[in-house]
């Protein structure tokens, strides 16, 4: 049994990190896309914008499971499979870039615009505003959505765990509830409920390190994780 | 230094459009501090922003150092590389400081010359040598939230010399602070357009200001200047708005038959005893309602309202002599003759 629960909790974590590092690579410059195509930003291009938020929006609100049924061809392009580790890491990558990309937008459009303000006036172009403004000041609230990213990715790869990607979503399926072993299925729960709070719990404490380095009061991360939260929406929604 | 002409900005919204600047010609000479008051909503915000061209203006020309920026902001909204060179050489504080409060005091001194591509070891020789001179030497490593707003000010203010500017704008920079830390911003201004030969354009809604840093001042009201001119060019204007604002006296007539006179005193004229000797001239008593001597823009002012028995038809001559004294004289209640009266007087 413990080898089994090991594998397993290897396999969620395998495929939770790689999308998560995805969804961040891809997410980040979808989100400052956003902002900055909007009327009146840098960028200005409305209908880019209008474009790019159109498809985020239609991607997340795609339930998890018709996503990933629908990108089976996609996925087998990729990994030449659509079963195992590496085959779930692509719709759950896919299915986490626009939800990380609305909560980049949303930090980013935190920031004082008057700091952006002061970058332009001392000659700085659009992309210097980008890499000294935007994401330096928005970092806290960054990693909070990341933090918030990697536990809707850990729901979604229990659904993946239907399709034959292992994890602990898997084993609770598939022992707990096609089998009847309860014992197993409990396990996997607190299993399941120690990972996210240890990962909520590094997410939060990073996020407050990096605010108080700002020598901020302790109570703006945490009222900006419920912004965060309430931003996104139905974390669990199949 | 700076000059505008003909400067207009039209915010175009949905169906309504709003002029910010309606025809704003501006001279600012070099080395001297320049002040635009006026109160909010008067355009004084879309002025400063259209100096460096933050804002687009619809119309006119701006050149700073004699360097004609509307020319080099090209037709597309985003600034091309010869006008942010251009912005880089113009400083600009602001009201809420815009400090970056994930970097440090330094840091953020160090930020314009990260951006103009100055070498670390450059950047940090001149970043301190700024602290120094703001007197935050000691405050380098600090955080911006562990500033007073004072100081936060003074890190600001050296950000914007980071990169040796002629010319600094200043938005409203003290309009955050209490009236003591506003004294001491203020000083550093002067002493900085004192020392570095700094020409400063500033804004502001508050009359001290312009009273205690000035050598100029124009007055803005719905997006037009309506007065402007020296500090000692304005007081010599009777009628001036913001003469009378920068310098109020105050005091009302005793009775219906009186005249009453606003006398400003400037250099020369302020040492004679011209209310006595007119007194003993024409023989008439004249009684003081108010008076007040004061510094502005570095020029000693006196300013004093007085009464004189019978209407001002009686009293033409006593005020003909006052005038020939070299003094100005503003005749309360009777501004529509007075302004004729009053530049046949400076003839």
């Amino acid at each position: 049994m413990r080898p089994l629960l090991e594998q397993a909790c290897w396999d969620t974590l395998y495929m939770v990190g790689w999308s998560t590092l995805i969804a961040v690579v891809g997410g980040l410059p979808l989100g400052l896309l956003l902002v900055l195509t909007e009327r009146g930003g840098l960028l200005q291009n409305v209908l880019a914008n209008k474009v790019v938020g159109q498809i985020v929006n239609i991607a997340r609100s795609m339930p998890f499971i018709i996503l990933m049924v629908a990108l089976m061809g996609f996925t087998r392009w990729i990994t030449g499979s659509t079963i195992g580790r590496e085959a779930a890491i692509v719709p759950l990558a896919i299915g986490a870039i626009p939800f990380f990309a609305r909560l980049v937008e949303t930090a980013v459009r935190e920031v004082d615009h008057g700091l952006v303000e002061a970058v332009q006036a001392m000659g700085g172009n659009t992309w210097t505003v980008v890499r000294k403004v935007l994401v330096p000041e928005a970092l806290p609230s960054l990693i909070s959505s990341a933090t918030t990213t990697v536990v809707a990715l850990i729901g979604y790869s229990a659904m993946a765990g239907t399709v034959g990607a292992g994890g602990l979503g898997d084993i609770a399926i598939r022992y707990g509830y096609q089998r009847f072993e309860t014992d197993l299925m409990w396990i996997t729960v607190a299993v399941l409920a120690v990972v996210i709070s240890v990962i909520q719990f590094a997410g939060d404490y990073a996020a407050r390190a990096l605010h108080r380095r700002g020598g901020r009061s302790g109570a703006a991360p945490r009222l900006r994780l419920l912004k965060a939260e309430a931003a996104a929406p139905e974390l669990t929604k199949v | 230094m700076i000059t505008t002409s003909g400067l207009t900005k039209v915010y175009r919204g949905r169906g309504r459009e709003v002029t910010a600047l309606d025809g704003v010609d501006l001279h600012v000479r070099e080395g001297e501090v320049y002040g635009v008051i006026g109160q909010s909503g008067a355009g004084k915000s879309s002025l400063i922003r259209c100096v460096n061209l933050l804002e687009r203006p619809t119309s006119g020309t701006v050149t700073v150092a004699g360097q004609d920026l509307t020319a080099l902001a090209g037709r597309g909204p985003r600034a091309g590389r010869e006008l942010r060179r251009a912005r880089s050489r113009i400083g600009m504080v602001f009201q809420h400081f815009n400090l970056l409060s994930t970097r440090t005091v330094q840091d953020n001194v160090e930020l314009p010359l990260e951006i103009l591509g100055t070498s670390g070891k450059e950047r940090s020789r001149k970043a301190l040598e700024l602290l120094d001179l703001v007197g935050l030497a000691d405050k380098a490593k600090a955080y911006p939230a562990q500033l007073s707003g004072g100081q936060k000010q003074r890190v600001g203010i050296a950000r914007a010399l980071a990169g040796d500017p002629k010319v600094l704008l200043s938005d409203e920079a003290t309009s955050a602070l209490d009236p003591e830390t506003t004294r001491s911003i203020l000083t550093l201004l002067r002493d900085l357009n004192r020392q570095l030969g700094l020409t400063v354009l500033l804004i502001t809604h508050e009359m001290d200001v312009v009273k205690s840093i000035c050598d100029s001042a124009a007055l803005m009201e719905q997006g037009r200047v309506v007065e402007s001119g020296t500090v000692s060019e304005l007081l010599a204007t009777p009628g001036s708005e913001l003469a009378s604002a920068l310098f109020p006296v105050t005091g009302e007539a005793s009775g219906d038959d009186r005249t009453v006179l606003d006398v400003t005193f400037q250099g020369e004229a302020a040492t004679q005893p011209v209310i006595s000797q007119l007194s003993r001239t024409y023989n008439i008593d004249i009684s003081i309602l108010g008076a007040a001597i004061d510094t502005v823009g570095g020029l000693q002012i006196g300013r004093m309202r007085i009464e004189l028995p019978g209407r001002y038809e009686d009293n033409v001559v006593p005020v003909g002599f006052l005038r020939e004294q070299g003094l100005q004289i503003d005749v309360l209640g009777r501004a529509g003759q007075e302004s004729v009266l009053a530049k046949e007087g400076a003839k």
